[in-house]
């Protein structure tokens, strides 16, 4: 007899899917955030899934720091190009600039400028949705968010009023000025990701493998080193991210677990050189994904503080 | 494991992640009980037995024991993730947390207990396959109780624990146990549920979680994590009756691709049923028939597809059809109309009333819909029905009458949780205020339209 039954990819890939096909019905200028991190490269996979053989019917969007790994830009516009697909891409540095981000004094880290960023791009484009790769299983504030997550004409997240979300009825009903931000990785975890990349042989950054780089312990974390400063005629994008004399720089044996920045990421020591290394990584695991993270680790509430604001 | 956890135990260093490349189920369940009941340190408890606990939360654990616990580790901080939740020791929203074991992956929704009870466990229950109803031992059966069973039978979960927790406190008395258990029994006949198992534990202790109790000899059931781990889910899959919802219509624009010129395809997720290539459907609400051509998916053409598969179908006849329509299977019709007659969970602040219009969500469409009757309130901490009550407040169920502006193609809640649902969103607001279960049909659709579409 055939079994008529999914496994548990299976099944978060065909809600997932379900999730992108209402946002391409539902809203009128939907955008897909994709940096060409791991959580995003599934998006990608799932939204050939949902909509091919048409294009892709959203342009991407991503937001920079200025301050990325330089693989990870290389691997996102390769990826767009190939699929086919818009890529837009909007930059903190250009917000400084204009005046719509304003750095905190003595803050190096970019984390937070990029909200404004992000809405700015939201309110240039009139994307009244835009579709992002966070998990619930990342971190507790996370937990609590929907798959569709209502944010008001400031791009704020408030969770003591969110919309119930029941069987697979999703309300996406906007008033203008209004935007919805749409996870469709919400169930997953970090594993699931892991052994979706594996079965759908997703190409993923070679920096989520293992490699040499040079590194400096800071905050409990191994930190990579900036790439070098030569423009002499600017500032050092990366001042006060660099390490001191009491920062000693080491050759490691590195890969990423999770991509923010060059300078809130912490390298993670490991040999893991294929899909199947990292998913036995992550099965031994003793410390979770965003224990990695520089930005998660401000204070308790740091990810709710930001997703108030209006964060991915 | 007897003693409440100490930071040692916690970093026992044992991985049971499922081994990577091996197909593994996936159960949805939802924990509801009242304040203090333990839910939060019954979830807390199955993650840190699981070995599903990781060093940095383990060390928030202890930030947080230190700043407001009086060094106690408090399990329920694991689950109470916003600042306020913790500082008032309370749980605001349905928080979704995810663990596994070799045998499965689990999804659970945590859903508070204070309130918005009602709405809350409408949102968490309303995709599990199982709910645990926590009970304390002490108290026994209480308002909340048969509140939660009978929110679990409203919305039709298949499997219902009834977890009997906080033994710890009345001596382990088997006793007591069996008073609880004849308790339910009076009244769980009121209500159709198929499946229901109760276990004695103590959450904050541990017994009869993951590890059996060396306190409970009279009992020989399983333990909670092992009841889950086996308990059948694989036929609450509805395989009866194909229904596609149409989602989305995929038509490529230019394509390079010459075979792709006359592409139609029809998305959707298979809300139940089975569908082959070369099988005769009906499309609604215009009543053509047709021949499925081709099951489209990225990874090529499949022969059949089935509940809950997201896929692509190519039709023999180019029909006009868009989102919101239905492909059905011939064998079982579904209902058609604008009156309709549902129960409903209020989730909104601002009452139900007779006369108010809403825009209704059913699968794949939005109209707009006038309440034109309450029939009757469900007082569901003692089932008596009240007949005609002029509203319906937060947390009501109740029964009501409605006429919608374009037909529903529907079934029953019953027989069918995806085409027998909808939800009532409040103009202007655009809030979610409702959720409903249809009644079936009184009688299948009668189609204008028998022959083969040309």
């Amino acid at each position: 007899m055939k079994s008529y039954h999914l496994d548990h990819l299976e099944y978060l890939e065909t809600e997932a899917i379900h999730i992108m096909r209402e946002v391409a019905a539902e809203f009128e200028r939907p955008a897909l955030l994709f940096s060409g991190g791991k959580d995003s490269i599934c998006l990608l996979r799932l939204a050939e899934k949902a909509f091919r053989p048409s294009d892709i019917p959203m342009p991407f969007l991503n937001v920079e720091t200025g301050h990325e790994f330089p693989e990870l830009i290389e691997f996102r516009d390769r990826r767009a190009a190939e699929l086919g697909a818009k890529l837009i891409v909007r930059t903190v540095d250009q917000a400084i600039a204009n005046g719509t981000a304003v750095p905190a004094p003595g803050e190096i880290s970019r984390n937070k400028l990029q909200i404004p960023v992000l809405l700015g791009a939201i309110e240039e484009f009139r994307f009244d949705c835009a579709i992002g790769g966070a998990r619930r299983d990342e971190e507790k504030a996370r937990a609590k968010e929907r798959f569709f997550s209502f944010r008001d004409a400031f791009g704020q997240w408030d969770p003591k009023n969110q919309r119930p979300e029941i069987w697979n009825l999703y309300n996406g009903r906007l008033n203008p000025g209004e935007n919805m931000r749409v996870f469709p990785l919400s169930n997953w975890t970090e594993m699931d990701v892991w052994e979706y990349i594996k079965k759908e042989r997703l190409e993923v950054p070679n920096i989520y493998f293992s490699h040499q780089r040079e590194c400096f312990r800071r905050g409990g974390q191994w930190l990579p080193v900036p790439p070098a400063h030569t423009d002499a005629t600017k500032p050092d994008p990366y001042a006060g991210a660099r390490p001191t004399a009491k920062e000693p720089i080491k050759t490691l044996v590195v890969r990423v677990r999770t991509i923010a920045d060059m300078i809130s990421t912490g390298m993670i020591e490991s040999p893991a050189n294929t899909v199947d290394d990292i998913i036995g990584e992550v099965s031994a695991a003793r410390v979770t994904e965003r224990g990695t993270r520089a930005d998660d680790k401000a204070s308790e509430a740091a990810m709710e503080d930001r997703k108030k604001a209006g964060y991915f | 494991m007897s003693n409440p956890p100490t930071i040692s135990d916690l970093r026992s260093p044992i991985s049971q992640s499922p081994s990577s490349g091996a197909p593994v189920e996936l159960l949805r369940f939802n924990t509801c009980g009242s304040v203090d009941d333990g839910k939060s340190t019954l979830i807390g408890r199955l993650l840190y037995d699981s070995k599903s606990l990781m060093e940095d939360q383990i060390e928030a654990l202890e930030r947080s024991a230190d700043l407001t616990g009086g060094g106690q580790i408090n399990l329920a901080n694991l689950t109470d993730g916003l600042r306020a939740e913790r500082e008032q020791g309370i749980t605001i929203d349905v928080a979704y947390r995810y663990f596994a074991t070799p045998r499965r992956k689990f999804i659970v929704a945590d859903t508070p207990g204070h309130v918005q009870y009602t709405r809350n466990m409408v949102t968490g229950a309303s995709t599990a396959n199982l709910s645990i109803v926590l009970v304390d031992a002490r108290q026994g059966v209480i308002e909340q109780s048969r509140r939660h069973t009978y929110l679990a039978s409203l919305l039709r979960i298949p499997h219902l624990v009834i977890a009997i927790n906080k033994m710890d406190l009345v001596d382990w008395s088997e006793q007591r146990y069996l008073e609880i258990r004849s308790e339910f029994e009076k009244f769980l006949p009121l209500l159709d549920i198929k499946d229901v198992k109760f276990i004695p534990m103590s959450a904050l202790n541990g017994d009869n979680v993951v590890d059996p109790s060396k306190h409970t000899p009279w009992y020989v059931g399983p333990t909670l994590l092992g009841h889950l781990e086996t308990v059948h889910i694989a036929s609450d899959l509805n395989l009866n009756g194909f229904r596609l919802p149409v989602q989305w219509v995929n038509r490529p624009n230019n394509p390079t691709n010459k075979e792709l010129h006359d592409f139609r395809g029809l998305s959707g997720q298979v809300a139940s049923g089975i569908i082959k290539v070369g099988q005769k459907v009906m499309v609604l609400p215009s009543g053509h028939r047709s021949t499925v051509k081709e099951i489209w998916t990225y990874d090529g053409a499949i022969p059949e597809a089935f509940c809950p598969q997201s896929v692509t179908i190519q039709l023999a006849h180019d029909l006009d059809i868009s989102r919101g329509d239905m492909i059905v299977g011939l064998e079982s019709l579904p209902g058609m109309g604008t009156d309709l007659h549902a129960k409903v969970c209020w989730m909104n602040a601002r009452p139900l009333q007779r006369g108010r219009k809403y825009f209704l969500k059913h699968t794949t469409q939005t109209v707009q819909a006038v309440v034109t009757s309450i029939d009757s309130r469900i007082n569901i901490n003692n089932y008596e029905v009240q007949p005609e009550p002029s509203e319906l407040v937060l947390n009501d169920i109740g029964e009501i009458r409605i006429k919608t502006a374009k037909p529903l193609i529907y079934d029953g809640y019953a027989t069918n949780r995806l085409t027998g649902s909808f939800i009532l969103i409040e103009q202007g607001t655009n809030a979610t205020v409702a959720a409903g279960m249809l009644q079936p049909a009184l009688e299948a659709v009668k189609p204008e339209y028998n022959d083969f579409a040309i």
